[in-house]
């Protein structure tokens, strides 16, 4: 079961649900922190790193023998990463998506490729508790193919729980494309609402079954209760707005070891979703699993 | 010589575009011969990213000696050099002004982008 | 556009408003990040807007904005804006051969069971063009992507510029930059000194594009280890980029010894502490009011008030 916490949008509890759950299945778990320009889930667990490696995308290199300025390459590519001149091509590494167009599409086979850093995957182990993450190079503007790199390193946990980034953006994608089920963390308040509309579209597109949890609840009105009733979403959790939640999170401690009466919400949360993804025709009513491109 | 001016439509009485990247357009003088040519950049104005890097390249397939225009980032600026061109900033009014002003020694050389690069 | 100006005699062109404008200064930007998304830096902004007066405010923010629901905007102008291309099979054309699938780098290429026997997912493709220009018989269409629109309206405080970004769209900063540049377009034609750029959460292409060129930059965080760790990496980027960076914490008293340690992280990096701002539930009860923390009034409003007095000082001093 590959489940993903995402929202619409930013500081809603997505770390805090998504590391929550995973402490709370009772066996062995994968967490993929994928918000990785701001990776969190480490501060607030103490693991042991067991794995590091940079993640680069492929970039062009120019044999400026071999080329004979026809100008192709630059041509083809989408983002400017390639200028030529009449005596030379120049490369702006920075731009380039790593989509190789240029070197197949060189008639003279000048242009070969080579990884440039984007980010780093650390894998740390606590227990039955296994964390990927993915870092990203300050600076860095491309984000999804470090989301990919994180996503694609290997495993055998039954469970793995994702801990996507904010928004809505292809990022947000990239983290959550392929999943079994996704929950969408929000809190009652107009802004929350709000991207949580947005969320839920998205959700909708990818074709991915959903619910969602609502964190600080009783903070602030019921327009969200009303648009989940309305829209037919299932609310899995209801995470209460407890100053002793807020501290905990500030200090860096998992909910369910700082505040043990949560831990039997987070348990029942884990086995509602692993009904839901078992028994998809009778589990959460948005199961519109659709055609990638209908 | 041939000089390239930034510029907000395509004829010698356009007035000067001060940005590079997306500029409207780019207008080109021959001083020996008089001849113009122009090009619009909307493919320039539309760019997601690297709208610097195209124009660069652009200039220097035109042939152009020289530059005139306002603002300039990093990765431009780099192309530009590599390329051979220079870059004149701190003309003001029509294409045809400005190409005299360069003329008459009133524009400042470019030794460096004057600009942020929107991606660093 | 915002519209020309009318011709000055002897020209036969209308100006356009943007940079053509060599003599008018340009406004001073302000742009409020956070790193961590949930810190309060749009209902800070929004605030900011209220109290500051002769301003434009940007929602940068494209990706998930909420500016809007407190400022209350009334649309003038909206355009839609396009960025990058989809590639599309005619699948009356394809032949099946699967050669797209093979060069995409990027997984968008999908084999189907059903009449057709290759999909493009449109929220996977990534405009590159490679398949477009490999497709032995040419049976890819290469289309403009629109993604999304921007507005130019009319608010309480003054004039404002957002937007509103797709789902799924590739988040490049491209329409980031375009609010900007609309919002600096706008400070210059109505006179005003100050744009308040309300950025995005974290600290990739969007941000780099909110921030580049800014006047200073001003973090407005929380007082957890989740804060602290964001706004060093943001902190970075800003330093990066060579531009002033303000700290504020906001919701200090969740965690007094969290609100000390990132002001001493403020410190080590050169960057102004302008204030904290305490926990108050007013916060949210204006936001469900539809109104910004100082026309509501309280603790933080008061806190709010003093931030932006001291942003004001550094912003005359240090940038």
């Amino acid at each position: 079961m590959i489940v993903a916490i995402a929202s619409g949008k930013g500081g809603t509890g997505k770390t805090t649900v998504a590391l929550n759950l995973a402490l709370s299945v009772g066996r062995r778990v994968r967490i993929l922190d994928c918000d990785v320009e701001a990776p969190n889930v480490r501060l607030f667990i103490d693991a042991e790193t067991v794995h590091r490696e940079e993640v680069g995308i492929p970039v062009p290199l120019v044999d400026s023998a071999a080329c004979n300025q026809c100008g192709e390459c630059s041509r083809l590519c989408q983002y400017n990463a390639l200028a030529v001149l009449g005596s030379s091509v120049m490369v702006f590494p920075e731009l380039c998506h790593g989509c190789g167009g240029c070197a197949r599409v060189c008639p003279e086979g000048a242009i070969r490729e080579v990884p440039r850093s984007i980010g780093v995957v650390e894998e740390a182990r606590m227990g039955d508790l296994y964390l990927v993450q993915g870092r990203l190079n300050v600076g860095e503007a491309l984000v999804p193919p470090l989301i990919r790199a994180v996503r694609a390193r290997p495993g055998d946990e039954d469970i793995v729980v994702i801990d996507a980034p904010p928004g809505t953006s292809c990022s947000m994608i990239a983290a959550v494309r392929g999943c079994d089920f996704v929950v969408l963390v929000t809190e009652p308040t107009p802004f929350g609402l709000n991207d949580l509309m947005l969320a839920v579209k998205t959700v909708r597109a990818v074709g991915i079954p959903f619910s969602v949890v609502i964190n600080r609840a009783g903070s602030g009105d019921g327009r969200v209760h009303e648009y989940c009733a309305a829209e037919g979403i299932e609310i899995l959790l209801e995470i209460p707005d407890d100053r002793r939640v807020a501290e905990a999170y500030a200090r860096g401690l998992p909910l369910v070891e700082s505040v043990p009466e949560l831990q039997p919400l987070f348990a029942t949360l884990a086995s509602r979703i692993e009904a839901e993804t078992s028994f998809p025709e009778i589990g959460g009513r948005e199961n519109g699993r659709t055609d990638a491109c209908a | 010589m041939k000089v390239v001016v930034t510029s907000t439509g395509e004829s010698l009485n356009s007035l000067v575009d001060q940005r590079f990247g997306r500029a409207a357009a780019f207008v080109m003088v021959d001083t020996g011969s008089g001849e113009i040519t122009s090009e619009d950049n909307a493919a320039g104005v539309d760019a997601a990213q690297g709208a610097g890097v195209q124009a660069a390249e652009r200039v220097a397939r035109l042939g152009a000696a020289r530059l005139i225009t306002g603002h300039c980032g990093p990765k431009a600026f780099r192309t530009l050099v590599a390329a051979g061109i220079e870059v004149y900033t701190g003309a003001t009014g029509t294409i045809g002004e400005a190409v005299e002003q360069l003329e008459a020694g009133e524009l400042t050389r470019m030794t460096g982008p004057d600009r942020a690069g929107h991606w660093g | 556009m915002a519209a020309p100006m009318p011709a000055p005699e002897g020209l036969s062109e209308a100006l356009p408003v943007v940079e053509a404008q060599a003599t008018r200064a340009r406004a001073r930007e302000l742009v409020v990040v956070s790193g961590k998304g949930g810190t309060g830096k749009t209902s800070v902004v929004a605030s900011f807007a209220v109290l500051a007066g002769n301003t434009v405010v940007a929602d940068c923010d494209v990706d998930a904005a909420d500016l809007h629901l407190v400022l209350e905007p009334r649309i003038v102008e909206t355009e839609r804006f396009s960025s990058g291309h989809d590639a599309v099979i005619r699948q009356s054309d394809c032949d099946g051969c699967g050669l797209c699938e093979v060069v995409c780098r990027f997984d968008a290429v999908v084999a189907t069971t059903g009449a057709t026997p290759f999909i493009i997912d449109p929220l996977a493709c990534e405009g590159c063009g490679v398949c477009v220009e490999l497709c032995p018989i040419r049976a890819i269409d290469f289309n403009e992507r629109i993604c999304g629109e921007w507005f130019s309206s009319h608010t309480r405080t003054g004039p404002m510029v957002h937007a509103r970004l797709g789902i799924a769209a590739e988040n490049s900063g491209k329409l980031v930059s375009l609010v900007r540049t609309k919002a600096a377009e706008t400070a210059a034609h109505e006179g005003r000194g100050v744009i308040l750029t309300d950025g995005p959460p974290g600290i990739g292409c969007p941000v780099i594009a909110a921030i580049t060129g800014a006047t200073g930059v001003l973090i407005v965080t929380e007082p957890t280890v989740s804060g602290a760790h964001d706004m060093e990496r943001v902190l970075e980027l800003a330093d990066h980029f060579g531009i002033p960076v303000a700290t504020c914490v906001n919701r200090w008293d969740i965690n007094p010894e969290g609100a000390d340690d990132i002001e001493n992280r403020a410190r080590n990096h050169d960057a102004a502490i302008v204030g904290r701002i305490r926990y108050d539930a007013a916060v949210t009860r204006a936001q469900v009011e539809g109104r910004t923390v100082v026309e509501l009034g309280g603790a933080a409003a008061d806190d709010i008030r003093a931030v932006w007095e001291r942003v004001q000082r550094w912003m005359e001093v240090s940038t």
